[in-house]
Formats: C-alpha cells, structure tokens, sequence
C-alpha cells in the first residue's frame, strides 16, 4: 500500500443543526496545529435543522487550499444521504460510518470501518439530546487515530474551542477518547496519515466576513445599517461584535458607532447615503438580492457624489437561487448598477487578508472618489475558514477625500460643489453642521449645475456627466492594482479574480507539470487597470476563470480590449461548489486542444 | 447661496441675530396658490420666529411637488433631495452621524402613504429625532392628478371618477406605531401651523405634522374631499395652540379649566386652549378615537392629536458618544495596536468564535 502523507480530503457528511460544526472545526484546526496546512469547506443547505450538510478538510502540505474536487476519507453520519455519499467514494478511500447506518456494499478496494457510536456514547451521558450532539466528537476520535493525528493536539483544539464550558469540554473530551481507544483496539491498514511539519507557525483560521469586519472597524466605521441576507449576516454580526466590545467605553457606555437594522436593503443604502453625506464612514453588507434592491440609491449616489460602502458576499443567482452556495454572478451587475449612465469602482478581494486591508481600502476610495463602491467578496471566502498570516495593523492614517471646512471656505471666493477645480473630475464637498453658510448647497438626484443649482440645461448636463466619466477614468489607477505572476516563455496567459485565487495558484502549477506554461495574473479592481490590457495582449492566448455562467470579466475585458476579443477564451466553474484547481486545469487544456492526463493531480 | 449679512437698520432680529429673509430659499416653481408655498411660508416663519440656527439644520426631502419646497426654505441649511419615497431612511442616517442636526423633512402623500409607507413606519417605530411633514393633498400632482393613497372614500378626480379605497391615516397609523408627536392642520391656518412646527422642532422623537395641503390644478374642484371650499368647510380644530419656547420667559395666564400645558423637554410649552370639548392630547387610545368619529363625520379634525414628550428614542436607543460621529478624530475610531493582536491571538490559538454557516 503506498502511503499518502498530508495529501487528502475529508468529507464529512452531517445532518444541519447537528452539532457538527465544533467537531469539523477540532479536526480541521489539530491537523493545522501539527503544522500541516489545511483548509476547510462547509457546504450546508437554506435550512436551520434537519437537512444534510456537508464539511470538506483538504490536508495538503504543499500549501494548496483550494477544495478538492475528490474525497479520500468519508465520515457517514447521515442515513439520509448515506448511500449517494458512499457511491462517490473511489477506489483506495475510507469510509468511516456510524454503524447504525445502512447503505449498500461497495468494492472491496474501499475500506469501510464501521464504529459503534450509539454503544461508544452510552458510558459517556444518559442525557439522549447530549448524546446526538456529542456523538460528533466519536468521529473526531476515530479519524484521529486512524489518521495519525496527535490526541493531545485534538484536545488542545477542542480546549480552544470550548475552554470556557468546563462541562462541555469534559463531555466532548470523553467522546474523543472513546473514538481514539475504539479506533486503537480495533486498528487497520491505510494509506492516509498526517505527519507533523513545520509549515503553519503562527497562522491563523478565520473566515472572509470576520476579516472584513475587523478591518472596518479598523477603519474607523462609525456607522452600519444593514438587513440580514445569508451569507453576509456574519460579516454584520461579526462587526457588530467587535464594535460591542471595543468601541464602546465601558464606563460611560457611550459608543463611537451606531448600528441600525434597516427595513429591506433599500432602507439600509439610504442610511449609508444619509450618514455619508453628513460626513460619517458608513458600510453596509449585502448579497445579490440585496444589490438588486439597492439600484436606485446607487444612481443617486453616483449622480449626488456620495461615498458608500457596500459588501456584497455573493451566493448563487438568479433570483433566490442557491442562497447558501457560492459564486461570482454579480460583476457585471455591480458595475454598472443604476439606470441611465452609471458605473461603479468595484474591489475585489482574493484572500481573508485582502477582506481585512480592502475594508480600509474602500472608505478611502469611496470617500476619495464621492462614489458609492462595491466589494465584492463570495461565499466561499466569507463564510469559509481560511488559513492566513495574522493581519497587520493600519500602517496609514485615512483619507477621508476632498471635504471643504469652514476655514477652507473662508479662504476661495466661491463654493462649486460639483466643479472640477483640480481638473481630475472630482469636486469639494462640505458637510451639514458646517458654520460656513458659503458651503451651503443642495443634494439632489435631478438635473444639477457645478454650483449645485436645479438645471434642465443640455450642456450643463453634458459637462456633469463628462466630468462623472473623467472621474471613472483617473479611478484606474487609484483602485488597487493587479497581482501578477509571470513566467518566462509563457504561451498562455491566466486571468482570475476574488476568491478563485487559491485554484489557480495550484491549476498553474498543475498545468506547467502537463507542459502548459502560464503567467497568471489576478484583477483586484474596476474600472480594469491599464495593465490588465497589457497583459491580456502579450499572450497568444487568454484564459479568464470565473465562478459564473456568463464569462462576465471575459465581456468586460474584451468589451475595453476588443482586438483580443478572438483570443481572450472563458473557462467557467458556476455549479455552487467553491472552484477547483482539477476544473481549471480541464478547462484551459481543452481549449489547448489537449487532454486530461488521468491521475495528473496526484 | 451667499452667507448671512448683517441685517439692514430696521430689520427684526431674532434670538440669533438672524432676519426672517435669512430663512429664505429660492423662488418657488410651485402653481401659484399651491397649499405647499404656504406651508413653506410657514416653516420660514416658524424657524425664524423659533431662533433656528440654519447651519444646524439639513433639510430632507422625496419626490414629488411637496419634496420640492425644501429648496424654497431655509436657503442656509444644507438639503438632501432624496429618491421617491425614501427620506425618512436618509434621515435615519443622517441622525446617527451627526446627532447634533435638526432635521426637517417635507414628504407628501404619494411619497410617504404609497411608495414610501415602509420607510415612514420604520422610522417612527425606531422614534428617529426629526420632523417630518407631509404636504397632504390626496393627489400626484407632479403626474397630474393620479389618486394618492390618502384620497378621502368618495373623493373624486377631475374627471368625476371616484375613489373607492380605504384612505391611509396617516397620523392614526403614526400614533399606532408609538409616535410622541402627532398632528394634523391645514395649509390655510398659519396661526395653528406654526406653533405646532415651533413644538415640533422641540420635540426629542419623530414628529410628525400632516398638513392637508390643497392642490388648486388637480384637486380643487368639487367632490374633492381636500379642496379648499371642502377643508375649510370640515375643519374642526381640537383646541387653540400657543407655543411658549424655553427662550422666552413669558408668564401665561389662563382661567383655570380652559387650558392645557403641555412641556417640552427643553422647558419650552405648549398651550392648547380648549374650544367646543376638552381634548386631552396625552391619550393615544382617545386621540385614535377621535380621529376614526372624525372620519365617519366627514370632518376633518386638527390640532395636536398626540403627544408625548417623554418617548425612548432612536439616540437613546443607540447611546452614541455626545459628539457627532462623523466629527470624531481617527484616534476614537481606530482602536490601538494591542487591540489587533489580542484578536490575531484568538484566532492563531482557536479561540474566536470560528465559522457562522450550518452544519
């Protein structure tokens, strides 16, 4: 038997609302803890209980965490979907089950270890609903000991986790060991072992929206208005937090923030505008039903010049779609949001420490630009543990953007709010409260001159929309630029965004093992930067990987770029399911005019 | 919009040294006659006569005729002429980041009982500190006299079709969803408008003031419910008002019985004088009572119909530093350096809270 060291997945199938989800995070993080890098995806359905849910933990110790398309190791604990979770399971894996669960046999080249969980819990509490919780620990034991993770390591993680529930602990505890001294009287043969390295010192776990609401805290967010919507809820939560606790003085208990829980998404952008406009750092966070409701607002924005941020974790479209699955449908939505012309700088971020930098990233840039702004995040890296370095702390002061005070004022013989006085399409603001009465003016989302005045006038129009273009234009090179990996002699050019990052890091490994030479380089932003141009022209050909249907960075880059537009091919994962490196790989070598190599990603 | 000069010799000044051309805004686009250019006269005059400091107040506003008479007001304070239907959540937004703004808003009957319904419920359910008044002329003027949602059962357009749906009450449904200051007067009575917008700006909570407002171009004909011949017809005041700011040290004398006082937190007082019966305007359940008899006797009461000056607001509820929070420097917003760490330490040791999916 050839052994397979820290190269597996686990899938662990569960009922929702089953506890599961301490005992997924206990594996997952003594496995990290032996310094193995590893990364794990929930995949779990609309539904508070009863439903199956699924959580998947790639071992990889060359650091690759994006999910893998095939599981190794299978840990049955729904009779529900016991039997099409079996099936999938391919020759040399595990199949770990509680024994109470029927399926049908499968190929003696499986090996199915079954584990007496209900005999196992009864030493362990009388209390049944107990029982059905903690019953997810006898797995946790068990994959330990078959898979040569270290006991103290589990313990240690679960001490983590439920440290402060003494009673907890000690019953979660005795079920890890009653799985680990099961497993050991009762050993077997497999190929599947963690070995302890070096490679996660200092690393930390966490998931996208956590990170996005620490870095708007630090940021300086003072205010929040949001509507609950999977999957952003946890971003707010989060926030919300983090704020509760260190942004509110605990003498006093006055806070430096206010949170409000709007009516519908349209109320929650409006009270972004409203605080915005009277000077404050206002976020929202949202999903695509949420944007879609939003849409006015944002032309307002746009047309009024009122910075906003809104976070949109995107789930699965149209429509209600898959609410709890992943995808990059919304790029071309986002962009240009509103009727008539409008467009809107778009970031997005590709890790949970881009989560963290981009939340300060975009204050700056919307409040330097007056503009509403979108950062687009997805439900795989909002919502899933990610490893990462730890964050760093805010190496820049902000920027709050041009903002006239009353000594300013004093100073310029007249206020035009909407003038381009510095030639780069972006005007002065003042804000309410300002003493100045020269700062006055008036906010509206109709016809406006430079000094703010109603206008149905064509050429006063004209130069506003000009100036808004102009505007856009000089954004291309204020928004975060792309990240680009080149290789010398590359014929192929990789182009990606948002949370597809990890896939492709391991696709273009894989595609140089199969001779495909391939510089990659990840968009960060819109408007597109120049160099995004560039790149898309140096190579014969042009892959863009994206998680939607549509190809929809593919339109807009061809759209801007159109003498490539023949080169310039799409290589799509839209089924839900966080992308792979394997789909990647398929998919540009297709275009290649070449076949997969079987067995190639082992 | 030029600054605020010294007055001309002669000129009355007002607590803050401000003449009542001060207050102004620019011309109004209105149709001459509109109730709205009265209720703007009114607003200027009320504001003047109250001493409102126009750096200190940001006017709010829909879409519609009525959301266009904040550009005609108050021509030194900022404006925010929002979309269709949803100021009160602008508002909303306004009043978290700088708490120290008194904010003004203009809506109608389209604007705020159709599109916008949800918005105005939500922001007197959280008891946002504004005044909101609704310019209410049971018509989309702008559209050319479409049936608004607060057209009276019975009232006829301009073509003679009448409407057969349930009006929206909108001061019944305000005082349903806790609101502390409701009231309801007409475009015509100036001497009971204004004293009601002085109370109001005094008052912690969301105000609100619908002013039946008749539209002379699309609902001024007879069968309208909200013509002038028809309101001044039906108008049944609860009482006479007179509004005592905390700023004027005035002894108000009174024959006992004929009177009530009521006090604003600010020490300011209202009076309302009573007239055929005696209207005690602190009784949510009578003043709802009051208004559904008025309805099945086709009159048009107004007044002051509720009021509590004591409700939990919106601020309360956030309890925000004193400062506004779009004033607050970096250093009260950024926490320090260990702040991070000790959160980087929770998540390297497992500690945090790790996830929020199922499962």
């Amino acid at each position: 038997m050839k052994s397979v060291v820290n190269d597996f997945s686990i899938h662990v199938a569960t009922v929702n609302g089953s506890g599961s989800q301490t005992a997924n995070n206990v594996l997952l993080r003594s496995i990290m803890q032996m310094g193995v890098p590893v990364s794990g995806k929930n995949l779990f359905p609309s539904n508070i209980a009863g439903l199956p849910t699924w959580f998947t933990i790639r071992v990889n110790e060359d650091g690759y965490i994006a999910r893998h398309a095939r599981n190794d190791v299978l840990v049955v604990m729904n009779p529900e979907t016991a039997a099409t979770d079996v099936a999938a399971m391919g020759p040399g894996s595990l199949i770990i089950a509680n024994d109470s669960i029927k399926f049908p046999d499968v190929p003696e080249d499986r090996t199915v270890y079954r584990v007496p969980m209900a005999k196992l819990m009864e030493p362990i509490t009388n209390d049944v609903k107990l029982r059905r919780l903690v019953v997810n620990m006898i797995y946790v034991g068990i994959a330990g000991q078959l898979l040569g993770i270290e006991q103290a390591e589990v313990e240690k993680a679960l001490h983590a986790q439920l440290g402060k529930k003494p009673k907890a602990l000690a019953l979660n505890a005795a079920a890890v060991k009653a799985g680990y001294d099961h497993a050991a009287a009762n050993p077997v043969a497999l190929p599947f072992k963690v070995e302890r390295r070096n490679l996660t010192g200092g690393k930390i776990l966490i998931d996208g929206n956590t990170s996005a609401a620490l870095g708007s805290m630090f940021a300086g967010v003072t205010v929040v208005a949001w509507y609950p919507i999977t999957p952003s809820s946890s971003l707010i939560e989060a926030l919300i937090g983090y704020l509760e606790r260190y942004r509110r003085d605990e003498k006093s208990g006055k806070a430096t923030f206010a949170v409000v829980q709007a009516e519908d998404e349209i109320a929650a952008i409006g009270n972004v505008l409203g605080a915005s406009w009277a000077g404050a750092r206002a976020m929202t966070a949202t999903s695509g039903p949420g944007i879609s409701l939003m849409a006015e607002f944002f032309g307002y924005g746009y047309y009024a010049e009122i910075p906003a941020v809104v976070w949109d974790i995107q789930r699965v479209g149209p429509s209600t779609g898959l609410p709890t699955r992943t995808m990059q449908g919304d790029l071309s939505f986002a962009w240009g949001l509103s009727h008539g012309d409008t467009s809107f700088p778009v970031l997005l971020p590709g890790s949970v420490t881009e989560c963290y930098e981009f939340a300060g990233t975009a204050f700056d840039l919307a409040e330097r630009l007056q503009m509403p702004l979108l950062v687009l995040s997805d439900l795989d890296l909002g919502m899933n543990n990610w490893m990462s370095d730890p964050f760093e702390y805010p190496a820049q002061p902000w920027d709050r953007g041009k903002v006239l005070d009353e000594a300013a004022l004093d100073k310029i013989d007249q206020f035009q709010r909407y003038g381009d006085v510095d030639g780069d399409g972006i005007p002065w603001r003042t804000l309410p409260g300002n003493r100045n009465a020269k700062g006055t003016y008036f906010t509206r989302g109709s016809g406006h001159d430079e000094l703010a005045r109603y206008t149905e006038n064509t050429a006063a129009y004209v130069r506003g929309m000009d100036r808004l273009k102009k505007k856009m234009e000089n954004a291309r090179a204020l928004m975060p630029q792309p990240e680009r990996l080149d290789t010398p002699g590359a014929e192929v050019g990789l182009i990606a965004y948002g949370s597809s990052h990890w896939a492709l890091l391991e696709a273009r490994d894989l595609l140089a093992k199969q001779g495909v030479k391939a510089s990659y380089l990840r968009v960060r932003a819109l408007p597109l930067a120049q160099s995004v141009h560039e790149f898309a022209r140096k190579y014969p050909r042009v892959y863009v990987v994206e998680q939607n249907r549509d190809g929809q960075l593919r339109e807009k880059l061809i759209t801007e770029v159109p003498d490539v537009a023949a080169r310039v091919h799409s290589v799509l994962h839209y089924d839900g399911l966080p992308i792979d490196a394997q789909s990647v790989v398929d998919g540009v070598l297709a275009h290649e005019g070449r076949t997969v190599t079987e067995g190639a990603t082992r | 919009m030029s600054a605020p000069t010294t007055p001309p010799a002669g000129q009355p000044v007002n607590r803050v040294g401000l003449t009542r051309a001060d207050y102004d805004g620019s011309k109004t686009t209105l149709c001459p006659g509109c109730g709205h250019n009265a209720i703007t006269g009114g607003i200027i005059q009320a504001a003047w006569e109250a001493g409102l400091e126009p750096h200190r107040v940001a006017k709010l506003s829909g879409i519609g005729c009525s959301s266009k008479t904040p550009a005609y007001f108050l021509g030194h304070s900022h404006g925010f002429n929002a979309v269709h239907g949803r100021m009160p959540s602008i508002a909303t937004g306004v009043s978290m980041a700088n708490r120290e703004l008194l904010l003004l808003g203009v809506s109608g009957d389209g604007d705020t009982a159709s599109i916008g319904i949800g918005q105005f419920m939500h922001m007197i359910r959280r008891n946002v500190p504004a005044i909101y008044i609704v310019e209410n002329n049971g018509v989309y003027g702008l559209t050319k006299g479409q049936f608004s949602a607060t057209a009276d059962l019975g009232s006829t357009r301009k073509s003679g079709e009448a409407n057969r749906l349930m009006p929206v009450d909108l001061c019944a449904l305000a005082i349903e969803l806790g609101c502390g200051f409701v009231a309801r007067s007409f475009s015509g009575d100036q001497k009971q408008l204004r004293p009601l917008l002085k109370a109001a700006f005094a008052h912690k909570g969301t105000a609100i003031i619908d002013v039946i407002s008749p539209c002379v171009t699309f609902a001024d004909h007879e069968g309208s419910t909200k013509s002038y011949a028809a309101v001044k017809e039906h108008d049944a005041p609860l009482h006479d008002i007179d509004y005592v700011p905390y700023f004027e040290d005035l002894t108000v004398d009174y024959e006992p019985g004929t009177t009530r006082e009521v006090d604003m937190p600010d020490g300011s007082r209202i009076f309302l004088k009573k007239l055929d019966t005696d209207y005690d305007p602190t009784d949510a359940k009578k003043a709802w009572a009051v208004i559904h008899e008025a309805r099945a006797e086709q009159k048009l009461i107004t007044g002051l119909l509720y009021v509590n000056p004591k409700t939990h607001t919106f601020h309360d509820e956030l309890r925000m530093v004193d400062a506004p929070l779009a004033t607050l420097p970096l250093e009260q917003v950024r926490p320090p350096q260990r702040v991070l760490e000790e959160v980087m330490r929770s998540f390297a040791e497992g500690s945090a809270p790790v996830g929020a999916g199922g499962g």
